[in-house]
């Protein structure tokens, strides 16, 4: 089982083209992510991010580079992760039973089969009444639970959350990650999860990848060697104020960059 | 009266709260405008609009009598009543009335469902939609009702010359306006629904068609009055029965009050369908927005 890992990414590059100009907003990044890990993606704003999380999908090429999922060669292809948008993008004409089972609904498991399924994983994490509600009736937090639970349901070993509690307050936020870790705890999946939280990002991983400013490259990988199950004043202790420390100093150097790069633009 | 007061109760009372009770000049103004929030009472409302309704009918029998409108032109109501009374007791006008609610319908549906289609096709390819677009738009442009004499050429005086204007002139507006709604749809959720690995064919009938369909539905309502329209102009043209042969035969005539007859009979047609098309509106889009 040595060198096994779930998802590799060797020097996958992006280039973007619009209006004749050139962007690159990946340069070789390199990512070797064993099976059920929490890993955290932090960078500075329009470093890349979401355009990493749209090749490990499926949804964009890489320009170059090699993108393996349980050692096959997967660029371009759709359906092999979860990935969880920026948005909750959740149907607005779909009840959030509906919504949840979307995913099972175009694997082609049929419409019963996939709400039994649903029905008690709603219950059991916090959507219990919920069930028939639509989208526009919940809280934010309720729909970013539904969000998510879409794409655990979609049953993907690998599965990409693309800064889900950034339009949370904060005390729904800390709900929401003692919920995750939960889920994830429960599912035993592999996770990726950009954030723009310092904190949250530690608090939650096994490894924190920091990113450097546009072009995005991967500055600097932290482990975070934290026991778990963490309990939520360990923000408090001495281990997890130097990991900090160490991610804030190479964080804040890199959007230094990113704003003098924004003012040479305008 | 009570309600009133209770509402002017409840406005000063936020004011107070909201501006603060220092300033006394404001709240002294506010009573002075308040008189803009009090909602005219709808019983009333309908007893005005019956008396005025009465007041005009008057006007117009008084008028014709004296002399001071001229009644072979205008006719008057007491005749008018007299004629739809025989043509309603002898059962003529409801076939024609039936008969021009066929063809409205027949083309209604056949317009709209056709212009959805047609719109929601353009989904598919780029190329196809932006070539297609010019041709709408110039055909948009043209007055649809000058085809109509073509149109009875070509479908001659039967049902289906009158199907064929109604559906002339609701198509293309109908495809304008699927067209454009589903031009709208969030990229983001089609993104969303792609990365879960959907064909483009779930990706069409899964988001792209429930996103278009309300935009589908702000149409019927333009299009049931159009294609009354489109069914009318095609029995001007040449027709052996509906209601625009009986007005556009008895104004050959100069039978005004026979003109007048069908002309009542159309608005009862039309505000029938229209309430047939506002409730079924009210179903579909419970149905699709709750
Ligand atoms: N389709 C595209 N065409 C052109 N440029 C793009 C495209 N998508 C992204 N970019 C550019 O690539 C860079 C990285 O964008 P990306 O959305 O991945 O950043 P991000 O790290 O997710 O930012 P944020 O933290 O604000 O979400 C940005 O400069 C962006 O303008
Ligand atoms: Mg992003």
């Amino acid at each position: 089982m040595l060198n096994e890992y779930k998802l590799e990414l060797l020097d996958v590059s992006k280039e973007f083209n619009s209006r004749g100009e050139t962007v690159k907003a990946l340069d070789e990044i390199t990512m070797k992510i064993p099976d059920h890990k929490f890993i955290s993606i932090i960078g500075p704003s329009g470093c890349g991010k979401s355009t990493l999380f749209n090749i490990i999908s499926g949804l964009d090429q890489p320009s170059d580079g090699e993108l393996l999922i349980d050692k096959e060669e997967a660029s371009g292809t759709s359906g092999l992760v979860g990935y969880m948008l920026q948005k909750d993008l959740l149907l607005p004409w779909r009840t959030i039973l509906e919504n949840v089972i979307l995913g099972m609904e175009i694997i082609g498991i049929p419409k019963k089969e996939a709400k039994e399924k649903a029905i008690p994983l709603l219950h059991r994490y916090g959507l219990k009444g919920f069930e028939y509600s639509y989208p526009s009736q919940l809280s934010g937090g309720m729909r970013q639970r539904a969000a998510l639970l879409r794409t655990i349901l979609y049953d993907r070993d690998v599965i990409l959350l693309d800064e889900p509690f950034g339009a949370l307050d904060a005390q729904t936020r800390a709900n929401m990650q003692e919920w995750l870790l939960d889920l994830w705890d429960d599912f035993q999946k592999t996770i990726l999860f950009i954030t723009h939280d310092i904190d949250e990002s530690i608090y939650l991983s096994d490894e924190v990848y920091i990113m450097t400013a546009r072009p995005g490259k991967i500055k600097h990988r932290l482990k975070i060697d934290l026991e778990r199950p963490r309990k939520p004043n360990i923000i408090t202790s001495k281990k997890f104020i130097e990991l900090k420390d160490e991610a804030l100093t190479m964080l804040s150097e890199e959007v230094l960059k990113s704003q003098q790069m924004e003012m040479q633009a305008n | 009266m009570s309600d009133n007061s209770s509402v002017l109760g409840k406005r000063k009372k936020i004011n107070r709260v909201s501006v603060g009770s220092h300033n006394k000049k404001a709240k002294k103004s506010n009573a002075n405008w308040s008189y803009l929030n009090n909602e005219p009472k709808e019983y009333l409302l309908n007893v005005g609009r019956l008396a005025a309704f009465l007041l005009m009918i008057l006007i117009w029998e008084a008028g014709a009598r004296i002399g001071l409108i001229d009644s072979f032109f205008w006719s008057m109501p007491s005749e008018i009543i007299q004629t739809w009374t025989i043509i309603a007791v002898d059962g003529s006008v409801w076939n024609d009335t039936f008969y021009t609610f066929q063809s409205t319908i027949y083309g209604f549906v056949l317009g709209t469902v056709g212009g959805a289609v047609i719109g929601l096709s353009f989904w598919w390819s780029k190329y196809y939609a932006k070539i297609a677009e010019p041709f709408l738009i110039i055909f948009e442009a043209m007055p649809k009702l000058a085809l109509a004499p073509i149109v009875v050429l070509i479908f001659g005086i039967g049902l289906s010359s009158k199907v064929a204007m109604a559906v002339a002139i609701t198509i293309i507006i109908t495809t304008l306006t699927t067209y454009n709604g589903m031009k709208q749809v969030d990229k983001d959720l089609v993104r969303m629904i792609f990365a879960l690995g959907a064909s483009r064919w779930q990706v069409f009938t899964k988001v792209v068609v429930p996103w278009t369909m309300p935009s589908i539905i702000s149409a019927l309502r333009i299009n049931i009055g159009l294609a009354l329209t489109g069914a009318i102009v095609g029995e001007y043209i040449g027709s052996t029965h509906g209601l625009g042969r009986m007005i556009f035969y008895a104004g050959q005539t100069y039978e005004i009050s026979l003109i007048w007859a069908g002309i009542f009979n159309l608005s009862l047609l039309s505000v029938g369908l229209y309430l047939l098309i506002s409730w079924l509106e009210k179903k579909l889009l419970k149905g699709i927005l709750h």
